[in-house]
């Protein structure tokens, strides 16, 4: 088995002062190509804080990442971000947000009519074309987030890093996106690394899920693999033993094995 | 000041013949809200015109009362304005030395401004970006900034005299050393306030500095930035009418002293009234040309 994205021994400690926390231990992890894993964990347990790691927005204490047999410590398009709160510009246009990244990734490969045209087709495959002129403030959350899928696609990424992607999301919305988010993965293949606290969300996208106990020093606890067929179907999982079973030990360890300290 | 109650009095009536023809063709019904739009246009108008005619009214009866006793050492406007009739009517004269029209003092000032208010911005947002940007920047430079920025603008005319031994460039340091640090305090904290979202977006794309700046900085702080040239050129425009009087020369400053050298305390009031005027154009113009560039920013 070829490790494509390798989290190697991965510790952070936050210094703030004369305090110490160490936020991770010891992590390890290795991903696949075109493997689709899911990082879940109580809030406050630091896996936003890996996948920072893993973007390179955030340096490791100890240990590194790995990407194809190559260190890397700082962020780059081989891995686009999905940011929780979509982060697109405001003051760019659908279009603009996408090409930004387009242009600075493709500047020497890509003709300016074909970078044109390679927005407009990222756009398409999260079903934004029509809005490409609109700003951020004129389109709904689900619509943004689409539109921060559609600029981390664009950059053709190793690796896609989501970061609770649909958490800011009502619950159709998110269904919606989830559905096409899977679309997506189906369709290209992409390498896909998420950050979710939503059990189901976790179940119906991933290939493997990765459990990570209570922090400070938050350790994988466990990780789980979801043996389900894709295509998945969102109804025809609802009564699957295969995805009730994954279901069930995703739960088992986050409530009761692990069940978050503060929440009592 | 009639004007716009008359025409929505009209429109007003307009609206019942459109609708009375709408029961034909469906298509009709159009106009009418159309002809309902404008009628509620103009009554915006006046109503927001109306008012502060209705006090400029007042004021200049309460004064014409006040001044047109005898002894009176104050002119009342219509005195005001007959001795001005000229001066208003030919703004363009040019007898040579400082017996020019009020145009030529007024353009004087507004370039000196202009040199002095466009070095204050370039100068302000560079640095108010270095200490917005960087911490060790901003402990140097923010309470030499503290400081600086207290010292009333005309003091640093002798100073800047004595430096550049000239009438012209004086002025326009004056004009630069008043407005540049609202400039610099409103964009470093502009600068200091851009989201870490967009920081980290700029790095997964790998933005270089430069880009940073110009795509990423420049934009999201630009409501900041427009609040620091707005104070600025307030603070130009009322630097430049006192720099002028000591620095004498053409310009509405030294206008407005010889004015009441020669006790001519109509052209004082006249050219008060323009250097209202203009300061307030100047004042919009920022206004509205930060409303233009940071429409999509401000939205959010």
């Amino acid at each position: 088995m070829q490790a494509y994205l390798k989290l190697d021994h991965i510790d952070k400690t936050f210094t703030r002062g004369s305090a110490t926390t160490e936020v991770l231990k010891d992590i390890n992890l290795t991903i696949e190509k075109g493997e689709y894993v899911s990082i879940i964990g109580h809030s406050g347990c630091g896996k936003s804080t890996l996948l920072n790691i893993v973007a390179g927005l955030t340096g490791a204490t100890n240990g590194g990442v790995l990407l194809e047999n190559r260190e890397v410590n700082a962020p780059g398009p081989d891995r686009a971000v999905v940011f929780q709160n979509h982060s697109l510009l405001p003051w760019l246009t659908v279009y603009e947000n996408v090409k930004l990244g387009v242009d600075k990734v493709f500047a020497r490969t890509k003709s300016r009519a074909e970078r044109d045209a390679w927005v407009i087709h990222n756009l398409s495959l999260v079903q934004m074309a029509h809005a490409k002129d609109k700003r951020p403030s004129e389109i709904s959350g689900g619509m943004k987030q689409r539109v921060g899928i559609a600029r981390a696609l664009a950059m053709e990424p190793k690796v896609l890093l989501l970061d609770e992607p649909f958490g800011a999301l009502d619950a159709l919305t998110r269904a919606h996106l989830q559905d096409s988010v899977m679309a997506l993965h189906q369709k290209l293949g992409n390498t896909i690394l998420m950050i979710t606290h939503d059990v189901d969300e976790a179940v119906l996208l991933s290939d493997r899920i990765v459990m990570m106990t209570n922090g400070p020093s938050a350790r994988i606890g466990e990780v789980l693999e979801v043996p389900l067929a894709r295509p998945r179907k969102r109804l025809e999982l609802a009564t699957n033993p295969g995805y009730l079973k994954c279901r069930q030990r995703v739960l088992e360890f986050l409530y009761e094995r692990h069940s978050f300290v503060e929440a009592a | 000041m009639s004007m716009p109650a008359m025409k929505t009095e009209v429109s007003a009536v307009a609206i019942p013949q459109a609708a009375a023809a709408a029961p034909v063709v469906t298509m009709t019904p159009k106009r009418a809200p159309r002809a309902e739009t404008y009628a509620k246009m103009a009554k915006e108008t006046a109503a927001r015109a109306v008012p502060p005619l209705i006090v400029v009214a007042l004021l200049l009866v309460v004064w014409e009362l006040i001044c047109r006793r005898a002894g009176s050492s104050l002119p009342p406007p219509s005195k005001v304005f007959k001795d001005t009739r000229e001066l208003i009517l030919d703004p363009f004269f040019d007898n040579g030395g400082i017996d020019k029209g009020l145009f030529w003092h007024l353009s004087a000032s507004l370039q000196r401004v202009a040199y002095g208010y466009s070095l204050a911005a370039i100068a302000g947002i560079a640095l108010g970006t270095l200490v917005g940007q960087s911490v060790w920047a901003m402990r140097g430079l923010d309470p030499l900034f503290q400081v600086l920025r207290t010292i009333p603008p005309l003091a640093w005319l002798p100073l800047s005299l004595a430096a550049f031994r000239d009438g012209q460039p004086s002025a326009i340091f004056v004009i630069f050393i008043t407005s540049v640090w609202p400039i610099i305090i409103n964009t470093a904290v502009g600068i200091r306030n851009i989201p870490q979202d967009y920081r980290n977006v700029a790095a997964v794309v790998q933005l270089n500095p430069l880009e940073f700046f110009t795509k990423i900085m420049i934009p999201a702080a630009a409501p900041y930035i427009f609040t620091g040239l707005r104070i600025g050129i307030g603070l130009s425009w009322l630097a430049i009418v006192a720099a002028e009087m000591l620095i004498g020369g053409v310009g509405i400053g030294f206008f407005i002293w010889d004015a009441w050298n020669s006790s001519h305390i109509s052209e004082i009031i006249l050219a008060l009234f323009y250097v209202g005027i203009i300061g307030f154009v100047l004042d919009r113009l920022i206004a509205g040309l930060g409303k233009v560039v940071t429409r999509g920013t401000a939205a959010n």
